[in-house]
C-alpha cells in the first residue's frame, strides 16, 4: 500500500520503520530538510521537504493516490488540517496524532466526523491504558486482551525462586488443573515457541493464553499472585501520568504524583483534585522515601528522560516495591532496561507503532487477508494474531494433531460461541471460529499461512 | 564491517555475471564458433564462485552502511572485471591478460579504449561479450542485481549511491528495488527501440544489436576499423539522437511517462547540455566548413562527433585528430564535462558543472557584499550547502587524479597530446583521445604498467572516484 507519513519525529520514524518491514512504499514529509536526509539515509523510502498543510507539497508526495496518510507532527492542529487536505485531495484513509487532552476529552467524536478522520491517536493515552492494564495484574509483565475479554495473553518473568524453573511444560500441565498454554518463551532475546519437552529456565519471560479466571486460578497455585495495586506512585506529571492518574482514580485508587516543574503540578492538581500533588525531585531518594515509596503496590516511573526512569526505577526496585513499570522511549534501551531486573516497560513508540501495524493490517484485511486482530507480544518479537474461519479454510473438522504446521506457529486459543478453550490435539477448527495464533518468525496475512 | 554481508553481495554479483554470460555463449553457438569453450569455463568459475561467497558468507544481519556499500562496489567491479576477462583471454585471441583486462574494464566501464589492431578478425560471440559489457556497465550491475534479487540487503541505498553516477541520487518511486526496475525497464525499452530503427535503416541485426550497446552504454567499442563511419547517414543519425538521449538524466524518462512535463522543463541541466551541444555543434560545423564537400555532410559529421565525445560513447564517422585545434580543444572540453547526472554516460556531468558555476558565481558576488545570504538553486529549488561542498571537493580530487595519472603516464614516450588525451579520454570513460590513441589508433602501444593505470582510471571515472578510493584504503575495510 501507498502509505505517506508526515512528520518524522521519533514516533514517525518507528512509524516508517515497521510499515517498511511489512513490505509498503513509504512516502516521507517532513520540514525539516536534515531531519529527512537522515531517514532517507537509514529507511527506504521517497521524502518531500515541506509542511504538511500545502497542497503542493501533499500532491507533490501522491495525497491523491495514498492508501494510508498518516499525520503525526508536533502540532494536533496541522495534523487534523493536513489529515483533512488529504482526505480532500483523494487519500483513502487518514490518520492523525491528536494529543490534546481538550480534543480528546471532549470533542474527539465530532472532530473525527467532521474532518472525515479515520482514526486518531494519542500515543500517551494507549501507554496510560497499557500501564493501568498490568496494575490491575500486578504479576504480569504485560497483558493483552482480545476484545471479547475473555481471552487474555499475559507475559510473565519467571524469578530465581520461581518454582517454574527447571520444570518441563508437560509436568507442569500435569500438576496444575488450570486451562492454559504457554505460547512463547523469550530467552535471552530469542523467542521460541515452546513444545512439551521445553525446560523452564528461571529468567525467562513466558507468555501464557488462557480465560482470566484460568489464569488467576493459575496463578495462586503458582503462589505469584498479588493483588492489585491500591497505592500508587507516578513520578511525572506527564500526558501519560495524566491519564493513567485519571483511570486509576476513577477505579478506586489512591495516587500520588511527583512532578518538579511547579506548573504541570499546578495544571494536573485542577484536573485531577482527588490525586496527591507533590511538588519535587523524584530524583532525590530523601524525599521518595519521605513520601513513602516503602508501602507503595506499585512504583511507575514516566518522565520524558528515559536515563532518568531506569535509574529510578532501578532504585524503587531495591525499595522491594511490589510492581515497578518504567517508561522507556527508546528502543536500545529497552534490553538495557531489562538487563537491570525491571521487567515491565511501557514503550509509547511501541505501543503507537502496534496500533498503526494492527490497523494497516486490518484493511489489508478487507483486501484479502482476514486477520481480525494483531498484537506484537514479547517485546514486538512475536505476533498473535486472530483470525476469523471461513467456510473456505482446508482443515476444517480436522484434529489439530494432523494438520501439518509451519514451524514456530501455534494455535494459542479457540473462541466458539463466545467461550474461549485452550486447544489440544484433538481439538478441531469449525467454520465461524476464531483462532488465536502465535506466530515468531513468520509474518501472516491469512489463516491458511500457517499451515506447510 | 559487515563483511559477510559484502562477501555475500559480491557473490550475487558474480552470480548474475554468470548469467549474463550466457547470452554471449548462445551468439557463439549460432554462429558455431571455438570461443563457445571459453564462455562455458568462464561462466563455471563465475557460478562456482560466486555460489561459494553466496553459501560461505550467509550473514544474519543484513544491514549496509555507506561504508560497506562503497567496498562491495568497488571489488564487485574489480572481480567483475577479472572475470569477465577470461572469455578473451582463454579464447586466445587476445593473449595476453593484461591487455584482456583493460578491454573489459574498457567495456564495463563503458569507456571503449580498445587495445585490438585488428577488430575485424575477432569471433562473432567475443565481439558481443565486448559490447554487451558496456550494455551492463552502462546503467550498473548493482542495479541490476537490486533489481532482480528482492530484500538483498537492508538499506540497499547505500550501495546504489554509491554505483550511480550524478552529484545526489534521486529516487523515482518510494522503494529502492522499485526505482532500480523502473530504471531497467527504460534502458531496455530505449535500446529494443534504437536497435529496431538501426535495422530498419539497412544495418545488420548483428551489427544493429552491438552498436546499440555500445550506443546505450554510452560505451564505443565498434566492430569495424572504421567504425561508424561506413554506414549510411541514416543510422549515423539515429546513433547521434541515441547517444545523446542515454546521456539525459533516467528520470526524465520516468517524469515524461508520467506525463509531468512543466517538471522536465524545468530541469536545468538539461537545459545546459542541450545548449551546450549546440554551441559545439554550430562552432565545429563553422571551423571545419573547409574540409568537406557540403554542408550536410559536414553538420552530420560534426552532430556525429560532439554527440559522441560529449556522451563519452566513442564511435567516430571522422577521424577528428586531423581537424583544426579550436575543434580539438571543444571536444577535449566536453570530454570533461560529459553527460548528465543519472544517466549512462561518463565525465564530470553538467549538474556539477551547472553547480560549481553557480558556486563561483555566489562566491564573486560575496567578494562584492561580503554579508549577503545567496542560497544556489537548482530547478527551483534550493541545494542543501553539502551537495555543493561535495561537488566542489569532488571536482579538486577529479583534478588531481587527472593530473596524477598523466604524470605517472608521461614515462611512455608519446607526447604531451597523446598522453593527455588518453588520460581524459579513459578518465571520463570516453575511449579515443588525440595523437596515437584517436579514432583510428588504438592504446595496443602502452606497456603493461600504463594499460593497468588507464583500467584504474576508467573505474575511478566509473565509479565517480570516492567509492574506489574508500574501498581500495585498508583503514576502512580493517578489523581494529
Amino acid at each position: 500500500m501507498n502509505i505517506i507519513v508526515v512528520g518524522c519525529g521519533k514516533i514517525g520514524q518507528s512509524i516508517i520503520a515497521s510499515l517498511l518491514s511489512e513490505g509498503h512504499n513509504v512516502i516521507a514529509i517532513d520540514k525539516d530538510a536534515e531531519v529527512l536526509s537522515e531517514v532517507t539515509n537509514i529507511y527506504d523510502v521517497i521524502s518531500v521537504c515541506g509542511i504538511g498543510t500545502d497542497c503542493e507539497i501533499l500532491t507533490e508526495a501522491g495525497a491523491n493516490k495514498a492508501d494510508i496518510f498518516i499525520a503525526v507532527t508536533g502540532s494536533d492542529e496541522l495534523n487534523m488540517l493536513s489529515c483533512y487536505l488529504a482526505k480532500t485531495l483523494g487519500a483513502e484513509n487518514t490518520v492523525a496524532r491528536i494529543r490534546n487532552r481538550e480534543y480528546n476529552e471532549k470533542s474527539l467524536g465530532f472532530l473525527q466526523h467532521e474532518l472525515g478522520l479515520s482514526m486518531s491517536i494519542n500515543p500517551e493515552f494507549f501507554a496510560a491504558h497499557d500501564v493501568y492494564n498490568v496494575l490491575k495484574l500486578p504479576s504480569a509483565a504485560h497483558i493483552e486482551t482480545f476484545s471479547t475479554r475473555n481471552f487474555e495473553i499475559i507475559e510473565l518473568v519467571l524469578r530465581q525462586d520461581s518454582p517454574l524453573s527447571g520444570m518441563k511444560i508437560m509436568d507442569l500441565r500435569r500438576q496444575h488443573k488450570a486451562k492454559f498454554l504457554i505460547c512463547a518463551v523469550c530467552r535471552e532475546g530469542k523467542v521460541y515457541i515452546p513444545d512439551g519437552n521445553f525446560e523452564l529456565q528461571s529468567g525467562d519471560k513466558i507468555a501464557l493464553t488462557a480465560a482470566p479466571s484460568e489464569i488467576i486460578k493459575l496463578l495462586k497455585s503458582l503462589k505469584i499472585t498479588q493483588r492489585s495495586a491500591k497505592k500508587i506512585m507516578i513520578l511525572g506529571a506527564s500526558r501519560t501520568g495524566y491519564y493513567l492518574a485519571r483511570m486509576l482514580l476513577l477505579s478506586g485508587c489512591s495516587v500520588v504524583i511527583i512532578d518538579k516543574d511547579p506548573q504541570k503540578c499546578q495544571e494536573i492538581c485542577e484536573a485531577l483534585p482527588n490525586a496527591t500533588v507533590i511538588l519535587g525531585d523524584g530524583a532525590q531518594q530523601e524525599l521518595l522515601k519521605e513520601e513513602g515509596i516503602n508501602d507503595v503496590d506499585a512504583f511507575i516511573s514516566l518522565t520524558g528522560m528515559d536515563e532518568q526512569n531506569i535509574l529510578i526505577s532501578y532504585y524503587a526496585q531495591s525499595q522491594n516495591v511490589p510492581k515497578v513499570i518504567t517508561k522507556v522511549n527508546r528502543s536500545e534501551f529497552i534490553p538495557l532496561a531489562t538487563g537491570l531486573g525491571l521487567d515491565t516497560i511501557v514503550s509509547p513508540r511501541r505501543t503507537i507503532t502496534d496500533v498503526i501495524l494492527r490497523y494497516v493490517r486490518a484493511l489489508k484485511n478487507s483486501v484479502g487477508s482476514n486477520v481480525e486482530k494483531l498484537y506484537k507480544i514479547m517485546d514486538g518479537n512475536a505476533e498473535a494474531l486472530k483470525f476469523n474461519v471461513k467456510e473456505d479454510f482446508k482443515y476444517i473438522n480436522t484434529p489439530l494433531k494432523d494438520i501439518n504446521f509451519k514451524s514456530n506457529i501455534l494455535i494459542a486459543g479457540i473462541l466458539r460461541n463466545r467461550k474461549a478453550m485452550v486447544p489440544t490435539g484433538d481439538t478441531v477448527i469449525l467454520p465461524g471460529d476464531k483462532v488465536i495464533v502465535i506466530s515468531a518468525e513468520h509474518r501472516l496475512y491469512d489463516l491458511a499461512d500457517i499451515i506447510k | 564491517m559487515n563483511r559477510r554481508m559484502v562477501l555475500n553481495t559480491v557473490g550475487h554479483i558474480l552470480l548474475a555475471e554468470a548469467a549474463l554470460l550466457i547470452l554471449p555463449a548462445i551468439v557463439s553457438v549460432i554462429y558455431l564458433e571455438k570461443c563457445l569453450w571459453a564462455f562455458l569455463i568462464t561462466i563455471g568459475i563465475a557460478l562456482v564462485s560466486g555460489l561459494v561467497l553466496k553459501f560461505a558468507s550467509n550473514p544474519g544481519n543484513k544491514v549496509i552502511y555507506a561504508k560497506e556499500g562503497f567496498v562491495i562496489v568497488t571489488y564487485a567491479w574489480l572481480l567483475m572485471s577479472a572475470i569477465g576477462a577470461l572469455p578473451f583471454f582463454l579464447s586466445g585471441e587476445i593473449p595476453n591478460y593484461i591487455d584482456a583486462f583493460f578491454e573489459t574494464v574498457s567495456g564495463f566501464t563503458t569507456t571503449g579504449a580498445s587495445i585490438l589492431t585488428d577488430i575485424e578478425a575477432m569471433s562473432r560471440g567475443l565481439l558481443f561479450w565486448r559490447s554487451f559489457t558496456h550494455w551492463i556497465g552502462g546503467m550498473g550491475v548493482i542495479v541490476f542485481v537490486m533489481a532482480i534479487i528482492p530484500n538483498i540487503a537492508d538499506r540497499s541505498m547505500n550501495i546504489m549511491k554509491a554505483e550511480v553516477p550524478g552529484p545526489t541520487v534521486g529516487k523515482l518511486v518510494p522503494k529502492a528495488r522499485d526505482t532500480a526496475k523502473i530504471l531497467y525497464l527504460i534502458y531496455i525499452a530505449m535500446t529494443i527501440i534504437m536497435i529496431a530503427m538501426l535495422f530498419i535503416g539497412g544495418m545488420p541485426l548483428f551489427d544493429s544489436i552491438v552498436h546499440t550497446f555500445g550506443a546505450a552504454g554510452t560505451g564505443g567499442f565498434g566492430i569495424k576499423s572504421t567504425s561508424i563511419g561506413g554506414y549510411n547517414s541514416y543510422c549515423q543519425w539515429v546513433i547521434t539522437v541515441f547517444m545523446l538521449l542515454f546521456s539525459l538524466n533516467f528520470n526524465l524518462y520516468y517524469l515524461l511517462l508520467l506525463r509531468k512535463f512543466k517538471s522536465i522543463l524545468k530541469s536545468t541541466e538539461l537545459w545546459f547540455f542541450l545548449g551546450l551541444v549546440l554551441v559545439s555543434i554550430a562552432i565545429i560545423t563553422y571551423d571545419i566548413y573547409p574540409m568537406y564537400a557540403n554542408f550536410g555532410e559536414t553538420i552530420r559529421t560534426s552532430s556525429f562527433q560532439v554527440a559522441t565525445i560529449i556522451s563519452t560513447t566513442g564511435y567516430a564517422t571522422a577521424n577528428f585528430n586531423t581537424w583544426p585545434s579550436l575543434s580539438k580543444a571543444i571536444l577535449l572540453m566536453l570530454m570533461m564535462i560529459g553527460g548528465c547526472a543519472g544517466s549512462t554516460a561518463g565525465g564530470l556531468k553538467n549538474a556539477r558543472v551547472v553547480m560549481l558555476i553557480k558556486t563561483v558565481h555566489r562566491e564573486l558576488k560575496r567578494l562584492l557584499h561580503p554579508r549577503s545570504v545567496r542560497a544556489v538553486s537548482m530547478e527551483d529549488k534550493r541545494v542543501d550547502e553539502q551537495t555543493l561542498s561535495g561537488v566542489t571537493s569532488y571536482f579538486a580530487i577529479y583534478i588531481m587524479c587527472t593530473l596524477g595519472v598523466f604524470v605517472l603516464l608521461s614515462i611512455e614516450p608519446f607526447g604531451i597530446e597523446t598522453n593527455l588525451s588518453a588520460t581524459i579520454a579513459c578518465f571520463n570513460n570516453v575511449g579515443p583521445g588525440f595523437g596515437a590513441v584517436g579514432p583510428i589508433g588504438s592504446y595496443a602501444d602502452y606497456s603493461g604498467f600504463s594499460k593497468i593505470l588507464l583500467s584504474l582510471a576508467m573505474l575511478l571515472g566509473r565509479l565517480e572516484i570516492f567509492p574506489l578510493v574508500l574501498g581500495l584504503n585498508p583503514l576502512v575495510w580493517k578489523r581494529r
